[in-house]
């Protein structure tokens, strides 16, 4: 069985080599600082008993005030699995380093979350959009993106641009 | 005298055979050799991530039939065991073993896709494709027989699976458990022993394994590269800890190896199947959802929509194509509040270019080919 390296476990780890990394720890992930993403991920890719060297799942989450990446690393040689995140809070253009250098798989991953959340990677070597066209007007998978046309909001009572006062979505 | 010359860009699709789908390739060129490839998708994006943060938990299986089409099970499985996981449902036991045996059986027939559009891809038009296709077709046949549908087919349920069985399902299994072995047998000698696919495919595509996991690649590519990593085997899921079975593992990582891990998977395939016959058990396939087990008691309930207690899971299998993930996270309605796929068909071609670049024309088709891309997975 995979062993799931806790949050805790991680965020302990890190704050050894680089204290003061760690903003929050929780079981699901340990939340890193923007500046010190870098120097932890290599840390715990070229560590004897951790050696993350495959990028599982790279995604950004819009959390209403803030957007969050989220890494899922493995340890295949060691088959571990764990959980990194890292948070800002600029709403207008959110800015995350690149984590490509440390593991080139995250490329088209981070493509893809600059696409749909408009998160930036610094340090990107090719930050284009990928399913959407250049010059498409807002980012889709953000919260206050509007909603898709067509009327796909469970729960509604009508399809939007049908008469009648504002739509009530499901609570 | 020097030649002047200048890069020459020719793209490959979105509307050509070798893509699989409506996928281009973009290759810069110098005379025949490829200085650079550039990937463009997005033609069959229907943005589901978004679509699926506006439905229920139960409304979004039928997305999973439709990101990866060639297999739908698998899709179907990731994603009710990241549910299973947000909710903390143990799934009846007959129910994994069903799980494990549809599974086995969608990996047999999308790697018979694989193999055959690959025979395509070097040049042997339609008639391999259709010789797997008779094989696959015998498979559809079961997943009809069970729950109604052959491709888009919507069987998982969070907490076991959509219906048992019916009576004539395992005797239809046993019969075919008789005839694939020597069919498998047969496309060994079409494919691996053919001259024109040997000398197609030998030492074309070359991840070394540092390469391989670097980039993200799984499933049959990761393995090609000699790196022993099957999720079913590192973290099983399902029945998969009570069959027996081996990891396929290639030594040269070209698109040669990929598909000689392919096809012995098709043997492993078959092996758990009849294991799953013999060893499947009697009882419910469907765990009971009470409010209690989807939401901590003293809540409010909306007793007829699924209410996951607030969290975030992150599951992942082997899916035929690779690490198949769903990142889910609940805010405690009846949507998810972030769903997220992990797509192997998508992530495994970030070496896309790697794979290519020096190679000619000719082999960047034998490449993609080999990537075994479902543009439905790769757009979603």
């Amino acid at each position: 069985m995979t062993k799931v390296v806790t949050g805790l476990d991680i965020a302990h780890r890190i704050e050894q080599k680089f204290p003061g990394a760690i903003v929050e720890a929780i079981p699901e992930g340990a939340t890193l600082k923007a500046e010190t993403l870098l120097d932890a991920c290599t840390f715990i890719r070229d560590e004897p008993d951790l050696r993350f060297e495959f990028l599982s799942s790279l995604t950004g989450v819009d959390c209403l005030d803030s957007f969050e990446v989220v890494y899922h690393i493995e340890s295949i040689r060691l088959n571990l699995i764990t959980c990194l995140r890292v948070k800002t809070y600029d709403r207008e253009s959110p800015r995350v380093p690149s984590v490509c250098s440390v593991w080139p798989g995250a490329n088209l991953q981070e493509r893809e979350a600059y696409d749909l959340l408009g998160i930036h990677f610094e340090g990107h070597p090719d930050l284009r959009r990928i399913f959407l066209w250049d010059g498409f007007a807002g980012f889709p998978l953000r919260k206050d993106y509007l909603n898709m046309p067509g009327g796909l909001m469970a729960g509604l009572e009508r399809f939007p641009g049908e008469p009648g006062g504002k739509l009530q979505g499901r609570g | 005298m020097a030649l002047k010359t200048e890069p020459f860009v020719v793209n490959i699709g979105p509307q050509h055979p070798s893509t699989h789908g409506v996928f281009r390739l973009r290759l810069t060129l110098d005379g025949e050799q490829i200085i650079d490839a550039d990937m463009v998708m997005g033609y069959l994006h229907r943005s589901m991530e978004k679509l699926a943060e506006e439905r229920t938990y139960t409304q979004n299986i039928p997305f999973t039939d439709r990101t990866d089409y060639i297999a739908a099970m698998t899709g179907n499985l990731a994603y009710v065991m990241a549910v299973e996981k947000l909710c903390n449902v143990d799934v009846p036991e007959r129910a994994l073993w069903l799980r494990t045996m549809m599974a086995e059986l969608q990996r047999f027939a999308s790697h018979c896709i694989a193999i055959g559009i690959f025979a395509n891809d070097c040049g042997a038009w339609q008639t391999p494709v259709m010789h797997m296709f008779r094989d696959r077709e015998k498979i559809l046949d079961l997943f009809e027989m069970a729950c109604g549908a052959r491709l888009t087919l919507n069987y998982m349920r969070i907490g076991g699976v959509s219906r048992d069985i019916p009576e004539e399902f395992i005797p239809a299994v046993r019969k075919l458990l008789k005839d694939l072995p020597s069919r498998v047998d047969e496309y060994e000698q079409l494919m691996l022993g053919n001259e024109i696919i040997v000398a197609r495919s030998r030492g074309i595509g070359v991840l070394t394994p540092e390469q391989a996991m670097a980039h993200s690649v799984s499933g049959p590519m990761l393995r090609a590269s000699g790196v022993a990593w099957d999720i079913r085997k590192a973290d099983p899921y399902a029945a998969y800890d009570k069959v027996d079975f081996d990891i396929a593992v290639g030594t040269n990582g070209d698109v040669y190896d990929r598909f000689v891990v392919r096809i012995a998977e098709l043997r492993q395939s078959l092996k758990i199947i009849e294991q799953c016959v013999e060893m499947m058990p009697e009882g419910p396939v469907h765990a009971r959802l009470t409010p209690a087990t989807v939401q901590p008691i003293g809540q409010p309930v909306a007793p007829l929509a699924l209410r996951p207690p607030v969290g975030e899971a992150y599951a992942r299998i082997e899916s035929p194509r690779g690490e198949l993930g769903f990142y889910l996270v609940s805010d405690g309605s009846p949507a998810p509040f972030r769903f997220h796929i992990r797509s192997p068909s998508y992530i495994n071609l970030t070496p896309m270019k790697l794979m290519s670049v020096g190679a000619t024309v000719a082999d960047a088709i034998v490449i993609l080919g080999s990537v075994d891309i479902v543009v439905g997975e790769v757009d979603r």
